[in-house]
C-alpha cells in the first residue's frame, strides 16, 4: 500500500516564472517526509508536482522526472486521474464539499470510480472514518453537512475523504495551519498512525511538527524572491535538527534566517 | 488499527494497477467526425430528406454516438462520459454564437442605413409615411429623461433597502422582505406598466390634470423603477455580504457606530459592485418597452418635460416604426435599435469597466 | 500562507461563498484603521454593553439611519402589494362588464358592447412559448456556462463571457425585429421539413406558416440565452477553487469534477437564473408581439401561424382599448402577475430551502 517516490531534476513553472529548480530527492515508502522552508520556497509546488496538481492552474509546467516505483507520472500516456487517485492530497484549508454530507463527502471518491452498492460504501466509510480518528465523534450524524463540523474535524474529514480510495501516498500541504492546537495534535496522531500504510509527505511551517512528526526531512530555500526555490539539505530528520550539515540549514533551523 | 486494515470484501479497484491508460489516438476525434459526416449526408441525400443543415445536425449526433462509443471500448466509461460531456459542452457553444451573430450582424448592417445627422437631429413629427427623413430625437431626450428619474428614485431606495436587510433586519419582516426583493425580479414588465397606468395614470394623475389621465415620461420614470429597484437592492445587497466580517469587526472594535461603519466602511468596500448593479440596471431599464408603451403614451414631437404630455422613448419608437405600414420606417426602427443597443452597451461596458478599475485600486 | 503564487491558498473553502473577485482585499486591515475616525464615539448599538459605557441615544443618528433603511425595506412590500391592489381595482369593473366566461372564451373583444374577453387561450399561449423557449434554451445556455468557466482557455472564457453579458443587455424589442425580419425564412422552411416527415406528432401540424408559437419561443429562447448563461457562468465562477481541486485529487475526470464540486455547489443559482428567464419568458411582451401571429385560440400546433401571449395581447391591443378594454387588459395583466408570483414564490421556496442546508453548514 506504499510506494516510493523518486524525483529527478524537477523544475516547475507558473507561465515564465520558474518556482522550483532541479529538486532530486527520494521518498521511501512508510516514511513521513517534511518539506520545510521560508515562504515562497517552492515546497507546495513541489508537493504539487507530485500528483499533477500542479498543472491544474492555467500556464503551469513540469519539467524532469518524477516516478512512483519507477512509473514515470508524467509519462504522456500515462492517465492524469490515475496518478491522482494513487496520489491522494489533503490541501491547506479543510475543503469538504459543502453541498454533501460527512457520509456523500468520505465517499465521493469511491462513487467517482462507480462504485454504487450501499453496504460497501457504508463499509468503506467506516474504515475511512476510523482510520482518520473521526468515527466516534460522526457517527451518529452521518447525514449531516460535512461543512457544520469544527476545523479540525473537517481537515480529519478531509483526509478520511482522500484514504478512503485507498491511495499509496497522501500528500499534505499545511494540513494543520488553519487549525488550533489540539486539532493539530490529533492530526499528527493521526499521521503516526497513518505512515504504517502510506508513504505521507508533508509541507509545514511548523518545525517542531517536522521534527515532531517526520522520518526524513527536506529543506527548501531561495536565494532571493523571484529566483526558484532549490532543495538545500535532505536527510533524516533527527539528523537535519540536531547536526545540519549546510550551514544555511542550521541558520533556518535556529530561527537566524526565514 | 493496523490490524484492520488488510482484508476486505471484493470490489471493484478504486486503485489502478497501471498508471497507464489506453488513449484514442490524436486523429480519432477528426476521424470519427469526418465519419460521421459521411454518414450523415449518405442517409440525408440518399433518402432525400433534406439538405446541408440536416446533414451537419445528423452529422453531430453521429459523432457524438460514435466518440462514446470507441471511446467507452478503448478509454473506459469514466474517459467516454468526459469526452462526450465536453464535446456537448463544445457544441452547445456553437449552437449558440450562430443565432447571437446573426443578431449582431443584422442589427449593425441594416442600422448603419439611418446612421447621420438626420436621424439624431429631428424628431417624427409632421413625417408622413412617405417621407424618407424623420428621426428619434424626441425618442433619445424621452429615454434620457425617464432613465434618469427612475434612477434618482431607485438608487437611494434600493441601497437603503439592501442596507436594512444586510445590516439591520432581524427575522420574519427582514426575510419577506428578501424573499419578496426575489418575487419581485420576476414581475414582468409590462405588470409594472399596467400597475403606474392603473396607479398613477388613471387614479392619481387625473387630480391634477383636470381630470383627464396623465401619460407622462415620468409615470414611464415610474414603472422603470419599480423594474430596477429588485436589481438593485440585490446587487446592493450581493456587495455587502461579501464584505468581510473582520472588516466591520475592526471598525466596531474601535468603537466606530455601526451606521457610520456602514457609511464610512461597509458601502466604500462594496461601492464598486453596487455602482455595476445600478449601472446594469439603468441598462435594462433603458432597454425596456412595455411600461413605457402603456404609460407615456408615445408621440412624435420633442417634449422635454417628463412630467406633462406624451413621451417617446427609443425602445418604443423601435417598436413603433417595426409596426409602421411606411417603407422607410424598418430603416428607422433598425437604426433606432442599433442606437440603442449602443447606448446599453455603452452603459453596460463602462459599468463592468469600472468595477474592474476599483478593485485594482484598493 | 502559501510560499508560491497558487490559487487554493486564498480559495475559500466549504459553505462560504466567496468570488474570486472579491475576496479579502489586500490592505482591508489598514483601510479600517484609515476610516475608523474617534475611537471614542460612543457605541450606539449596545454592541459593547456593560457598566458605567455612555448610555445609546434614543434619537441619535443610529435610529435615524437605522429608520431610513427600515422604511426602504418597508417600501418593497407595500410595493408588492400595491400592485395588486391597484390591477384588482382596475380589472373588477371590467370583469363585472364581461359577458362571456373570463377563464375559457376564445377571443378578446373588451371594446364591443356587451364586452367579450376571455383569457384562457392567451394563458395557454404565455406559459406554451415560455415553456419551449426554456427547454430550447437553459440547456445550451449551461453548455455554454460551463464551457466558459471550465473548458475555454481563460482569456477566451473571460472575453467571450464579457460578450455573452453584453448580449444579455441588449433589448428584447431587438431580438424581436431580428425574429420578425430574419428568423421567419428558415423557420417557415423549418416548419415545412418538420410538417412533412413529423405530422404524426400532433404538435407540428398543418400550416400556413410562419409567425408561430415555434417562431415566437425561438426568439425567446435566443434571447433569454445571454441572461441565463451570464447569471450561470457568475454562479459557476464562484466554486471554490478548493472544492475543484478537491475533486481532481481525488482522481475525478474535468467532467467528474464539474459534477461533485461545481454544479451541485452551483445548482440554487441555476435555479435561480432558470427561473429568472423563466420570468422573463413569461412576461416578455415586445418579442412576442412582434413575432406571434396573435390568434385566440387554444392550439397544440406551434408551427401554424398564430398563437398569443397575455403579454404580447396587452401590447397590441393597447392603443385601440376604451375604458373596458383597458381593464379587460389590466385584469389579463393581473393573471399574469399571478402566473409569475406563483412561478417566483415556487422557485424561491425551493432556493431558501436549499440555501438552508448550504448556509446552515457553514
Amino acid at each position: 500500500m506504499a510506494k516510493r517516490i523518486e524525483a529527478t531534476n524537477v523544475t516547475a513553472y507558473y507561465g515564465a516564472f520558474k518556482a522550483i529548480e532541479n529538486i532530486n530527492l527520494t521518498v521511501e515508502p512508510k516514511t513521513v517526509t517534511a518539506l520545510i522552508g521560508p515562504s515562497g520556497c517552492g515546497k507546495s509546488t513541489f508537493l504539487r508536482s507530485i500528483n499533477r496538481m500542479h498543472e491544474v492552474l492555467p500556464g503551469a509546467r513540469v519539467e524532469g522526472s518524477l516516478t512512483i516505483d519507477d512509473q514515470d507520472i508524467y509519462d504522456r500516456d500515462v492517465d492524469v486521474t490515475a496518478v491522482r487517485r494513487m496520489i491522494g492530497m489533503v490541501f491547506q484549508r479543510p475543503n469538504p464539499f459543502p453541498t454533501m454530507s460527512i457520509f456523500e463527502n468520505v465517499v465521493a471518491g469511491l462513487r467517482l470510480n462507480g462504485i454504487r452498492r450501499k453496504s460497501i460504501l457504508e463499509e468503506a466509510a467506516e474504515k475511512a472514518l476510523r482510520s482518520a480518528n473521526l468515527w466516534d465523534e460522526v457517527k451518529d450524524r452521518l447525514g449531516k453537512p460535512g461543512a457544520g463540523l469544527s476545523g479540525g474535524q473537517q481537515q480529519r474529514l478531509c483526509i478520511a475523504r482522500t484514504i478512503a480510495v485507498e491511495p499509496q501516498v497522501v500528500l499534505m500541504d499545511e494540513p494543520c495551519s488553519a487549525l488550533d492546537p489540539i486539532s493539530t495534535l490529533a492530526i499528527e496522531d493521526l499521521m503516526f498512525q497513518l505512515k504504517d500504510k502510506f508513504t505521507i509527505v508533508i509541507v509545514t511551517h511548523n518545525m517542531q511538527q517536522a521534527a515532531r512528526v517526520s522520518d526524513r526531512t527536506a529543506f527548501f530555500s531561495i536565494e532571493k524572491t523571484g529566483d526558484p526555490g532549490r532543495l538545500i539539505e535532505y536527510d533524516n530528520t533527527q539528523k537535519i535538527f540536531s547536526n545540519p550539515s549546510v550551514k544555511k540549514t542550521e541558520d533556518y533551523i535556529t530561527g537566524r534566517f526565514g | 488499527m493496523t490490524t484492520t486494515v488488510t482484508t476486505h470484501r471484493p470490489r471493484p479497484p478504486a486503485q489502478p494497477a497501471t498508471l497507464r491508460a489506453k488513449r484514442l489516438p490524436r486523429y480519432a476525434a477528426p476521424a470519427i467526425a469526418v465519419a460521421a459526416l459521411l454518414v450523415a449526408a449518405g442517409v440525408v441525400y440518399g433518402l432525400g430528406i433534406g439538405g446541408p443543415v440536416l446533414v451537419v445536425v445528423l452529422g453531430a449526433l453521429c459523432y457524438l454516438a460514435g466518440l462514446f462509443t470507441a471511446a467507452n471500448a478503448v478509454e473506459g466509461r469514466r474517459a467516454a462520459r468526459n469526452r462526450t460531456w465536453s464535446a456537448l459542452i463544445h457544441s452547445a457553444f456553437v449552437l449558440a454564437v450562430l443565432p447571437l451573430a446573426s443578431v449582431v450582424w443584422t442589427l449593425v448592417s441594416k442600422g448603419v442605413e439611418r446612421l447621420d445627422g438626420n436621424f439624431f437631429g429631428t424628431s417624427m413629427n409632421n413625417i408622413g409615411a412617405r417621407d424618407a427623413n424623420g428621426g428619434a430625437y424626441h425618442a433619445i431626450i424621452g429615454t434620457l429623461e425617464q432613465v434618469g428619474i427612475a434612477t434618482l428614485i431607485t438608487v437611494p431606495l434600493g441601497v437603503l433597502c439592501a442596507i436594512y436587510i444586510v445590516e439591520y433586519g432581524r427575522g420574519r419582516f427582514a426575510f419577506a422582505i428578501r424573499f419578496f426583493v426575489d418575487v419581485m425580479t420576476g414581475i414582468p414588465s409590462i405588470v409594472t406598466g399596467l400597475f403606474v397606468l392603473a396607479f398613477w395614470v388613471l387614479i392619481v394623475s387625473p387630480w391634477f390634470n383636470d381630470g383627464r389621465p396623465g401619460f407622462s415620461g415620468f409615470a414611464a420614470a415610474l414603472a422603470l423603477s419599480v423594474l430596477m429597484l429588485p436589481t438593485v437592492v440585490r446587487s446592493t445587497e450581493e456587495m455587502l455580504r461579501l464584505v468581510p466580517a473582520p472588516l466591520r469587526e475592526g471598525a466596531y472594535a474601535l468603537g466606530v457606530p455601526k451606521w457610520k461603519t456602514i457609511l464610512r466602511v461597509v458601502l466604500p468596500t462594496a461601492l464598486p459592485g453596487i455602482v455595476t448593479g445600478i449601472m446594469l440596471a439603468i441598462a435594462r431599464a433603458a432597454g425596456e418597452t412595455a411600461p413605457v408603451l402603456l404609460v407615456a403614451g408615445g408621440g412624435a414631437a420633442i417634449n422635454f418635460n417628463p412630467f406633462e404630455n406624451n413621451q417617446s422613448s427609443l425602445a418604443l419608437f423601435v417598436y413603433q416604426q417595426a409596426g409602421e405600414a411606411s417603407k422607410y420606417s424598418p430603416a428607422r426602427a433598425w437604426t433606432a435599435a442599433l442606437t440603442l443597443v449602443a447606448l446599453v452597451l455603452v452603459l453596460t461596458i463602462a459599468a463592468k469597466l469600472l468595477a474592474r478599475r476599483n478593485r485594482l485600486g484598493r | 500562507m502559501g510560499e508560491t503564487p497558487h490559487r487554493s491558498a486564498h480559495a475559500g473553502t466549504g459553505g462560504t461563498r466567496v468570488t474570486s473577485g472579491h475576496e479579502w482585499p489586500a490592505g482591508a486591515s489598514a483601510r479600517v484603521a484609515e476610516t475608523s475616525g474617534n475611537p471614542r464615539t460612543p457605541i450606539g448599538n449596545g454592541l459593547g454593553g456593560g457598566g458605567g459605557l455612555p448610555k445609546a441615544r434614543a434619537f441619535g443618528a443610529e435610529r435615524a439611519f437605522r429608520g431610513l433603511t427600515l422604511a426602504a425595506g418597508a417600501a418593497v412590500l407595500v410595493i408588492i402589494a400595491a400592485i395588486a391592489v391597484f390591477l384588482i381595482a382596475k380589472a373588477v369593473p371590467a370583469l363585472r362588464a364581461n359577458t362571456e366566461d373570463f377563464w375559457t372564451f376564445e377571443g378578446w373583444f373588451p371594446n364591443d358592447n356587451p364586452p367579450k374577453f376571455g383569457i384562457g387561450a392567451l394563458a395557454f399561449g404565455t406559459v406554451l412559448t415560455a415553456l419551449l423557449a426554456l427547454l430550447v434554451a437553459v440547456p445550451v445556455a449551461l453548455g455554454i456556462a460551463l464551457y466558459l468557466t471550465h473548458y475555454a482557455p481563460r482569456r477566451i472564457g473571460t472575453g467571450l463571457g464579457f460578450v455573452i453579458d453584453l448580449l444579455a443587455a441588449v433589448p428584447s424589442v431587438v431580438f424581436g425585429l431580428w425574429g420578425r425580419d430574419y428568423l421567419v425564412g428558415p423557420i417557415t422552411d423549418l416548419s415545412t421539413w418538420l410538417n412533412k416527415y413529423f405530422s404524426w406528432i400532433p404538435i407540428f401540424g398543418d400550416g400556413p406558416y410562419g409567425s408561430s408559437i415555434l417562431l415566437g419561443s425561438l426568439v425567446l429562447a435566443i434571447m433569454v440565452l445571454p441572461i441565463i448563461t451570464s447569471l450561470s457562468r457568475e454562479v459557476f465562477l464562484q466554486t471554490p477553487t478548493a472544492n475543484e481541486e478537491a475533486a481532481l485529487a481525488l482522481g475525478a475526470t474535468r467532467w467528474e469534477m464539474l459534477r461533485t464540486a461545481v454544479l451541485p455547489y452551483g445548482r440554487p443559482g441555476i435555479i435561480a437564473a432558470v427561473m429568472l428567464g423563466l420570468g422573463r419568458a413569461l412576461g416578455e411582451t415586445i418579442a412576442l408581439a412582434l413575432t406571434l401571429g396573435s390568434t385566440y385560440a387554444i392550439s397544440f400546433n406551434v408551427l401554424q401561424s398564430g398563437g398569443n401571449t397575455i403579454a404580447a395581447n396587452i401590447a397590441n391591443r393597447f392603443a385601440e382599448a376604451n375604458d373596458t378594454g383597458r381593464g379587460a387588459l389590466i385584469a389579463s395583466g393581473l393573471v399574469l402577475f399571478a402566473i409569475t408570483l406563483i412561478v417566483n414564490i415556487t422557485a424561491r421556496a425551493i432556493i431558501y430551502r436549499r440555501r438552508e442546508f448550504t448556509e446552515s453548514a457553514a
